[in-house]
């Protein structure tokens, strides 16, 4: 058993590339969920037209990569719209449905065979991103102590966790405003915001269309850091992680997302390794190290129903705050 | 885990060796079977390349000259599907008219296999409000328990698919009475339950992984059945018995519907809670056995999914997005809504590729369902008042 790979591991990886990706997607998903009280399960869809976007832009139009991260954003505030138009006057459940077969569709579109030339099928598009490794300021690997980075590896880190630090900050001086107001009101009792006369569509469509280019932020680090997109990457079980890790840390509160993200990947992460090294040195000889995979997902269902019957609030949400049978 | 299959012309290339290697030096090898199948399982996620051993294709068989042989995969989560692309085949000279009434009756065949599980989906949500995300496993767990009353067990095909049957009902409302009564026993909203339904579906999926394996296995029986021909049709006895059992259930569920003392119940449950049971009716009975009809059928179309396209862990989650399309284009929580939804969807999905790619089915009828959100939100057979 060797375990300071374990512990090194499962400390780098908390705050990895993996966990900034979950976790600005979380943060997305928080204005949504938590504030708005917004069922989007198709957050996987807007981080796949983000990194598509880039992608496509950067490797196949050749503009420059900034001009792909317009793209990007443009893409996601479109698909948005597009979600928010038939669905956002409907019960919380339509929202649901419509926003998961669209994430679906999206990505039966980019693996398809017919659009291969676009988006490079089941393989996706690969190498764009050489313009921002040029800016990388580091000039080695991070080695402190347990925490392990490689010289790209830190920079996307970095950048990424800035994002992080940037949106949670402007999502929390929103949801101090009026604007952030009239959110939690619609969570509440949507009828009671509308007849104070708001338009709770109009609102709900900012909300929808804030969240989503969080999202996308996350769509890019993700094609950044692997420099390559691939639509498998963006399943809909993308999107259930998220929502464990934002009810793990707690909807509707600032820290919530990056305190669920870092918790839910320490936790994979140790019992991933934890097992493998044991399965390994023979410690535990009743399973294989592929079936130790499916006993990290079994854990994150059983988590996530868990929680939501005996903790749906999370580690520090406020149960009196979430009311989640509004509707 | 990489996996993927190496087909030509529709067919599995076998014998094909594919290895996989990764920076920190690991390296695994796998060969095509039959089908043209091959996995390579891998230790931790990471950037993997994988290549295809060009000299090991048969005569005849080339990839095609711009996607080459190799690929650069990442394995973030779970399993990443990799496809190697051979040369094109001929299409088969079938006119359009004959194409047509081949898909028509494929349509109907899918409309009644969804049909089965979206019935379940419509009657459960009529009942509790419960949207079910884990329905998909339902359908699974039917296909995979005939799986193993047929090929561990030995037992012939159609006593397995009883005894699958019997024993989903059982699970059914077992799940009910363990997990969702006590759920609304404690209050629980609507929206919770959803996530928990999501969460359950995790959970059992990757629990049939863990046993079942990921690999595709067909039942024992009637695997490689010849195809009859009926003028321009073709179709195997196994889909027309399929299908009969299907119209007899649901017809069967219909009658039960429309006709009993608890069919009618169900309905005075779907429509008002409350005054059913001031009207003396019992309704968390009610639900119970709304529970086991809806594992039940689920059950049967898995069996009949696994009888056309073989057994997996996930062949549930794969048909559940079409069986909510249905539903919702029929009419959330209607029962007809969802019958009528279903064959729409499923003729739909297969006349489509008439002239979309047929990769892309899904995208159609999935892109149906937005839109007839958007000019009929209550679906087809729905009213008004439940949208809102």
């Amino acid at each position: 058993m060797d375990w300071n790979t374990i512990i090194s591991q499962t400390i780098t990886q908390a705050v990895g590339v993996l966990a900034v990706i979950y976790c600005l997607a979380a943060v997305g998903l928080n204005v949504h969920f938590g504030y708005t009280g917004l069922l989007n399960f198709g957050q996987s869809g807007f981080l796949a037209v983000a990194a598509y976007g880039l992608a496509v832009t950067v490797a196949n139009i050749g503009l420059s990569f900034w001009a792909g991260i317009v793209v990007g954003i443009i893409a996601a505030i479109l698909l948005a719209l597009l979600l928010g138009v038939p669905t956002l006057r409907l019960r919380a459940d339509y929202l649901a449905i419509v926003t998961i077969a669209a994430a679906e569709i999206i990505r039966l579109i980019v693996r398809s065979v017919t659009f291969r030339e676009w988006f490079g099928g089941s393989d996706g598009i690969t190498r764009f991103a050489d313009s921002f490794y040029a800016l990388n300021p580091f000039s080695g690997p991070l080695a402190l102590g347990p925490l392990k980075f490689s010289q790209n590896d830190l920079w996307v880190v970095t950048v990424g966790w800035s994002l992080v630090a940037l949106t949670s900050l402007l999502v929390w001086s929103l949801m101090r405003s009026p604007w952030g107001r009239v959110l939690r009101g619609i969570r509440e009792d949507e009828d009671a915001v509308r007849s104070l006369g708001k338009n709770v569509y109009a609102y709900k469509m900012q909300s929808l269309i804030l969240g989503g280019v969080i999202g996308a932020l996350g769509g890019f680090v993700s094609a950044i850091a692997f420099q390559s997109v691939q639509p498998d990457t963006f399943s809909t079980d993308f999107t259930f992680f998220a929502y464990t890790i934002l009810i793990l840390g707690g909807a509707a509160r600032i820290f919530g997302p990056i305190v669920g993200t870092m918790i839910f990947w320490a936790l994979l992460v140790f019992i991933g390794e934890f097992l493998s090294e044991a399965v390994s040195a023979g410690v535990i000889t009743f399973i294989t190290s592929t079936q130790v995979g499916q006993i990290r997902f079994m854990l994150v269902g059983l988590g996530l129903m868990m929680l939501m019957i005996f903790r749906p609030q999370g580690i520090f949400g406020d149960r009196k705050e979430l009311a989640l049978d509004a509707r | 885990m990489l996996y993927g299959t190496v087909t030509s012309d529709g067919t599995g290339v076998q014998g094909v060796k594919i290895t996989a290697t990764n920076d920190s030096g690991f390296s695994g090898e796998a060969t095509t079977d039959a089908k043209g199948a091959w996995e390579i399982k891998t230790p931790k996620s990471g950037t993997y390349t994988v290549t295809l051993d060009e000299a090991t294709l048969p005569d005849g068989v080339a990839l095609t000259a711009e996607s080459g042989n190799t690929r650069t995969v990442n394995a973030l989560l779970g399993k990443v599907r990799i496809q190697f692309p051979t040369g094109e085949g001929t299409g088969g000279g079938a006119s359009k008219a004959e194409q047509a009434v081949q898909l028509t009756v494929d349509g109907l065949l899918l409309g009644l296999i969804l049909a089965l599980a979206a019935l379940g989906v419509s009657l459960i949500y009529g009942t509790t409000g419960l949207t079910n995300f884990a329905h998909g496993e339902l359908v699974t767990l039917g296909a995979l328990s005939t799986y193993f009353y047929s090929a561990v067990l030995h037992l012939p095909l159609v006593i397995s698919a009883v005894l699958a049957l019997i024993s989903c009902g059982i699970l059914g409302a077992l799940q009910d009475k363990v997990l969702w009564k006590q759920l609304r026993r404690r209050g629980t909203g609507l929206i919770a339950m959803l996530v928990v339904s999501i969460g359950l579906g995790i959970f059992i999926r990757y629990l049939f992984l863990f046993f079942f394996g990921g690999a595709t296995q067909q039942f024992p029986e009637f695997s490689g059945q010849e195809g009859l021909e009926l003028g321009p049709l073709a179709i195997t006895p196994k889909a027309i018995i399929g299908a009969i059992a299907a119209i007899i259930a649901i017809l069967a569920s219909i009658y039960w519907l429309l006709k009993t003392r608890m069919g009618k119940a169900s309905r005075a449950v779907a429509d008002n809670p409350a005054l059913a049971s001031a009207s003396g009716i019992d309704v968390e009975r009610v639900i119970n056995v709304v529970w086991i009809l809806g594992a039940t059928l689920a059950a049967l179309s898995g069996i009949l999914v696994g009888l056309t396209s073989g057994v997996s862990w996930n062949m549930g989650q794969q048909i559940l997005l079409l069986i909510f399309a249905a539903v919702t284009v029929g009419g959330l929580g209607t029962a007809f809504g969802a019958l009528l939804g279903s064959i729409i969807v499923g003729l739909l999905i297969q006349l489509s590729t008439l002239v979309i790619p047929p990769e892309l089915k899904s995208v159609g009828a999935l892109f149906i369902l937005i839109i007839i959100l958007l000019v009929r939100p209550q679906g087809l057979l729905g009213r008004r008042e439940r949208i809102g």
